[in-house]
This record gives structure tokens, sequence and C-alpha cells, in this order.
């Protein structure tokens, strides 16, 4: 499988995110937000936490309209495979690869803590290692992650089982407690929680290992 | 010339910083402030004959997220 993790002036998770899909079996490459193009034959694309371009305007909105991102909407539209975490996920937003929105967080604090996090499904190749209600454990580290999304959207969610995550414990005031959320052909996942935050023994918990080694073995069959 | 825009959150959408605000000021004294909603003002020096179309499509595109932002135009 080959992922490619793309770079933002002010990623500052992106060589974890490479690390966690190295560690899965992934081929990795690094891609700078300049370049036009996503390497050859990449199944799929990262995109980092971290703070692009200073959170300036909104959170990844700069980065939503930087020229890889033409190419990241180019290879979701051909059906690839994205992961957005946390800022990542505010880019997938912006770029409306995913819909709804993060605002600030409703306690106005940054939070930085392990939170436990519902799997609502295992129908996705990013949840398929995990039970639908399992409870486990990831890092959350962020200022803007209060998910909002009109009514009609926040129920298109439901109905369509696409909320993969949810807070048992809502640290941010997201609508419906959602940490995560799939596109409509469900090969799109933006989470604010950071799973290779938690995919090494050393990390302190290992819960984020699953998503990755799951997602691996999904692509390479496919 | 010259245009201001103004980016605010639609109606219904919760803004927590303007609720901060209100907080701080009835903490102050300032008593009957029923809401505070916070926004931005973007200020743009622009060629001369540049259309409103244009600045539109500059908030479509990038100055607000018309998911949870309304914006408003004003040229000079």
């Amino acid at each position: 499988m080959r992922a490619a993790v793309i770079v933002f002036p002010g990623s500052n998770c992106d060589r974890d995110l490479a690390t966690a899909f190295a560690k899965a079996g992934c081929d990795v490459q690094m891609v700078w937000h300049k370049d036009t193009d996503l390497p050859e034959h990449v199944d799929i694309v990262g995109i980092p936490g971290g703070f692009s371009f200073g959170d300036y305007l909104r959170c990844g909105a700069i980065a939503a309209n930087s020229p890889i991102c033409q190419s990241l909407k180019r290879h979701v539209d051909r059906g690839g495979y994205a992961l957005g975490i946390c800022n990542g996920f505010q880019v997938l937003t912006e770029t409306r690869l995913l819909p709804g929105a993060l605002m600030r967080n409703a306690g106005l604090k940054f939070v930085c803590k392990t939170a436990p996090l519902r799997v609502e499904t295992s129908d996705s190749v990013f949840t398929r290692g995990y039970n639908a209600g399992e409870v486990v454990g990831i890092p959350i580290a962020h200022h803007d992650g209060n998910y909002t999304a009109d009514a009609d959207v926040l129920a298109q969610l439901k109905d369509e089982d696409r909320i993969a995550f949810t807070y048992t414990d809502n640290p941010n005031g997201s609508a419906g407690n959602i940490a995560g959320i799939l596109s409509a052909n469900r090969r799109v996942l933006g989470m604010m929680p950071h799973p290779e935050r938690a995919a090494e023994i050393g990390h302190g918990g290992t819960d984020g290992a699953r998503l990755f080694a799951h997602l691996a073995e999904a692509l390479a069959q496919a | 010339m010259k245009a201001r825009v103004h980016v605010m959150l639609k109606n219904g959408v919760l803004d927590p910083q303007g609720e901060a605000v209100r907080h701080a000021l009835g903490a102050l004294g300032f008593d009957g402030v029923a809401g505070v909603r916070q926004g931005k003002v973007i200020e743009l020096d622009l060629a001369d004959g540049t259309s409103e179309e244009t600045v539109k499509a500059m908030c479509e595109k990038l100055l607000a997220n018309t998911v949870i932002e309304r914006y408003d135009i004003e040229l000079a």
C-alpha cells in the first residue's frame, strides 16, 4: 500500500503520521503543499495535524486552497482514500470533501488529553479493526474541534452510518459528540483525535495502531 | 479602490467567543448585555474597477466559510 502525507507550513504531526503508516507496512512519501501532483499510484493521502499557515483566517482555510489540495480533490473524486487528522480534518471540511465545519471549542480552551471515543461503525477501512460500540482511548489536542453542521447534514450522517467516532465525554461542544466522520463513499475519514499518537507502546496507548494496521491490510487487498 | 468585508457567524450558529465576551462584560458590571456576536473585518486594497462579483467570489472561495459564516461587502 502506498501512502502520501501532505506537509503544509505549520504541519507538526506529519512525521508521526508517516511513521504510523510505515509501521503498518505502507510505503510513505511526503508531499509538499506547493506540489501540484500526488505521487503516482498512491492509495491513501494523509492530511496531518498541526497549524497549517498558522491557522490564519480559519483553521485549514488557506491549506485547503493550496495546489496539492486540487490534486487531493482529484484523488478523492477518483475514489481514492484519504485520512485527515485534527488540522487535516479541518482541511477536509474547508475543501468540502467532508461536510460541516470545526469551530472554536465551546469552552474556549485548548484541550490536550487522552479522550475515550466510542467507535460508532466498523463499516469502513479505517474502523474495521474495531467493534462498533467499543470504547478506545485516543489523544486529542485542539482548540477548534467543535464540529458543527446543520440539522439535515447531522441527520444524514447518522442515517448513512457515517459517524465514525464519538466522544463519550464531549470535550469541545461538538454536535452529536462527533469526533470523526466518513464521506458518502466511506473512503475519506476526518477525525479530531490523533490515532498516530496512540500507535506504539511508548506512546502510552496503542488503540490507534489498529486503525493503521487494518487500513493497510484492507488496502493491500484492494 | 477599497473593499471592506464583514464576516459573521450565521444566526443560529452558537458563537463561543461572543458568549465569553458577554460574560466578561457582565463581570465588569455592564448590565443588560443580552448578546455578543464576534466576527471579522477584512479590508482589501483592490485595483480600480474590481467588480463586486469578484469580491463576492473571494468571499465564497476563501474569506468566509459559508457553512457557518455569512458576509457583507462594502465597496468604497
